[in-house]
């Protein structure tokens, strides 16, 4: 890592440690509530809203590297925020379109006064391509209807962006999330997180709603997948860390037959294989940052390259934590099934690990 | 070090090797034929193979990193990875290989004295002396530090008797580094001693080793009251397990190159797409996630090779990159045969030398430490665990 990204990961991980450690997310959890209003206000006071918000939008603009740092610290913890969805995600999407909305809007989401969700996907699976939700044109606008599923941060939002299917192609509408004819439910996710089903019916969109063209929306969309999927991979690099680091410490200080079970190879060898194991993924995920912020038109192979290795990795993570804690590690009252459920909630969103592997083997041949 | 000057190194470097590198060198193949391992007996195998060692040699460019009094260029890692880059553009062989360059080379720099250096070095440089690699024995496999071949002391030389085995192209090398035990009364890792010996020393004799895979360039090294000077010892004496326990940290480093070094030229899919029929839908996703850990492998060896450029050095996470490129070559090799599918079970035809190459692998994730000593290291050294 560069100085001032090993900067940055100190002073995240100085500030998560004592505002957002993994006992917060339980007070959360336990508390029903899925969004902390003042640990956002304080992401944005620290420019980590602004992270790609343009300096003249209000933003520190840190790039995609740098969100990535972020990300995997609040990883590490578990840290509940609509960090990629309105930071990552809707800034890297706004950011495309140069105009005082754009601007206006970028600054409200370094200042922390917005939260953004993506309502993109439909079914069972991320597939962008197969959007149905129609967008009718109507007089100077559109009428949009039909159903997004896992929006995630969806009920805590201020605005969307919805993928709409229209006569001309697909088409990225951004509108208020309160708009008439919107229907926001909350579902109860096994990561305790917030995402949402959200129907469309004969919801009114005028042609200002449009981010970009009418009928070009993967311009704007793609590159903001991109950047999504780079620093999930970054948050998964980091739950990884933050389960293994939990794990090791079990490994060292129970003790079983008389002596810590970190002493018996069958378990040494399956914690070294997977220390090897993220950092590999740790590569591929530092890689798809540099990528995104040297050349994004061509980082989709690195993305993915992330994206998919982090998944695997952090299923590993996951899986060794819990067979390794035993029986403590099966209970709530214990961190691990925490790190479990949220590994399985982002392996599947933004494109699970065939979805990723699909786009590696197009750029690579098969 | 500016882009610029970078930009002007590599326009510099690009024009030389046009001048310089002989069109028959330039076809890209780097394989057991094609290579030049250099030695006292080298034969070449043709007028440019000698011109290319020459002209690199003298630029200092068989070993670019390398001091320029030992006869290197005294290249930094980002010049020398365009070098690297450069020759790769055109093609071209490498001038010079040996374990001289890859593993004497790196031990010498560390612990060598000025003497040993000016004596040893510039010979590897320049392909004249050609070196093999005695460390493990018959009874000193993954416990390396148990090796029992004994150096006696009497006067100024040692007295060298024991056996090593895996002594790669010993029955072609000049000279050996071996490990030999200098003190038996001491504990096992604090009796060994480095030592440099000449193969053409009276006593000396060795014996080549055939593999599952065919014949193989290991043999088993004997020596028999084999005279050697004191100061031929690297190092302290009796503590050559230090530079030994360096030494093999370069030598994972390079075996891990083993599976990522495919990686720049083609991709696993477009190799196995060539088959006729395609592949079926289990054998095309165990490839694909065979391409994905390669790509993501192949990062991490060039995210290791800045750490270590950058002064942060690799140590223990050798161990690592060892453990994961080798056990990746296996994979992609159980995938090439299975592509090959009854074409590639034959010595000779389409699919030659595929066969020997699957089950050459094999021995990836044994050589060097096998992969449950890298994983006991990790282990021990990285995570802390006890044991």
């Amino acid at each position: 890592m560069s100085e001032d990204e090993t900067m940055l990961q100190d002073a995240a991980r100085g500030f998560l440690d004592g505002a957002a450690p993994v006992s917060h997310f339980r007070g959360l959890r336990d508390a029903g509530a899925t969004h902390d209003a003042a640990l956002w206000a304080e992401m944005a006071a620290m420019g980590w809203t602004g992270v790609l918000v343009p300096e003249d939008a209000g933003g520190s603009d840190m790039g995609h590297a740098a969100a990535g740092v972020l990300a995997q610290e609040m990883g590490k913890t578990l840290v509940t925020s609509p960090f990629l969805s309105t930071a990552v995600m809707a800034a890297t999407a706004l950011r495309q379109i140069a105009n005082d909305r754009t601007k206006e809007a970028l600054g409200n989401i370094a200042n922390g006064s917005v939260i953004y969700a993506l309502a993109v996907d439909e079914t069972h699976k991320h597939d962008p391509d197969g959007t149905t939700l129609q967008a009718v044109a109507d007089g100077n606008g559109f009428r949009l209807t039909g159903t997004k599923g896992f929006v995630v941060d969806g009920a805590n939002a201020d605005r969307l962006l919805v993928l709409a299917r229209a006569e001309a192609g697909l088409t990225l509408f951004d509108i208020p999330a309160d708009r008439t004819g919107i229907t926001r439910a909350a579902n109860a996710m096994i990561d305790a997180r917030d995402a949402a089903t959200v129907t469309f019916s004969d919801v009114q969109a005028t042609g200002d709603d449009v981010l970009g063209h009418v009928g070009d929306a993967m311009t704007v969309l793609q590159p903001a997948l991109n950047a999504g999927q780079a620093a999930l991979a970054a948050e998964m690099a980091g739950l990884a860390t933050g389960a293994f680091g939990m794990t090791i410490g079990y490994l060292k200080e129970r003790k079983q037959f008389g002596v810590e079970i970190g002493r018996f190879q069958a378990l040494q060898h399956r914690a070294a294989h997977l220390w090897c194991e993220s950092e590999v993924t740790a590569s591929a995920v530092r890689n798809a940052g540099r990528m995104l912020d040297q050349d994004m038109a061509n980082a989709t192979l690195a993305v993915s390259l992330a994206k998919a290795r982090a998944t695997a990795t952090a299923k590993l993570a996951v899986i060794e934590g819990v067979q390794m804690h035993g029986g403590i590690g099966m209970t709530d009252a214990f961190d691990m099934g925490f790190y479990m459920k949220r590994a399985r909630v982002v392996a599947e969103w933004l494109g699970d690990y065939g979805y990723h592997a699909e786009r590696v083997a197009a750029a690579r041949g098969f | 070090m500016t882009d610029i000057e970078l930009g002007a190194f590599r326009a510099e470097t690009r024009a030389w090797l046009e001048a310089n590198c002989p069109a028959e060198m330039r076809d890209g193949i780097r394989d057991e034929e094609t290579i030049c391992w250099g030695g006292r007996n080298w034969q070449f195998t043709s007028a440019a193979q000698k011109t290319w060692l020459e002209v690199m040699a003298a630029k200092g460019w068989t070993v670019p990193t390398w001091p320029v009094e030992y006869g290197g260029a005294g290249m930094d890692r980002a010049h020398d990875k365009i070098l690297q880059e450069e020759l790769d553009a055109i093609g071209a062989r490498w001038p010079l290989q040996s374990f001289g360059i890859w593993m004497l080379g790196p031990a010498l720099l560390a612990f060598g004295t000025h003497q040993q250096k000016l004596q040893y070095l510039p010979p590897i440089a320049r392909g004249e002396v050609r070196w093999c690699q005695g460390y493990s024995e018959p009874g000193a496999g993954s416990d390396l530090a148990s090796v029992q071949t004994k150096a006696v002391s009497d006067g100024d030389y040692y007295v060298v008797n024991g056996q090593k085995v895996w002594t790669s192209y010993a029955d072609r090398a000049d000279c050996i580094f071996a490990l030999v035990r200098t003190d038996p009364d001491a504990k096992k890792h604090l009796g060994i001693s480095f030592l440099l010996i000449d193969m053409d020393s009276a006593g000396v004799s060795t014996k080549p080793i055939r593999l599952i895979s065919g014949s193989s360039p290991f043999c088993e090294t004997f020596f028999d009251d084999v005279r050697v000077p004191k100061s031929n010892v690297v190092g302290t004496e009796h503590r050559g397990w230090d530079v030994a326990k360096h030494l093999l940290t370069h030598e994972r480093e390079m075996i891990s190159g083993g599976g990522a070094g495919l990686l720049g030229t083609r991709a696993l899919g477009a190799v196995l797409a060539e088959h006729e029929g395609g592949m079926d839908a289990v054998t095309r996703a165990e490839a694909l996630t065979c391409e994905i850990d390669s790509l993501a492998i192949g990062l991490t060896l060039e995210r290791y090779k800045d750490q270590a450029e950058s002064g942060g050095g690799v140590g223990d996470a050798s161990a690592m990159l060892k453990y994961e490129g080798t056990e990746l070559n296996k994979r992609r090799h159980e995938l090439l045969m299975s592509a090959g599918g009854a074409d590639a079970l034959q010595w000779e035809g389409t699919h030659a030398g595929l066969a020997a190459d699957w089950l050459r692998t094999k021995a990836n994730s044994i050589e060097g430490g096998t992969s449950e000593v890298m994983l006991s290291i990790i282990s021990r050294r990285i995570l802390g665990l006890p044991g």
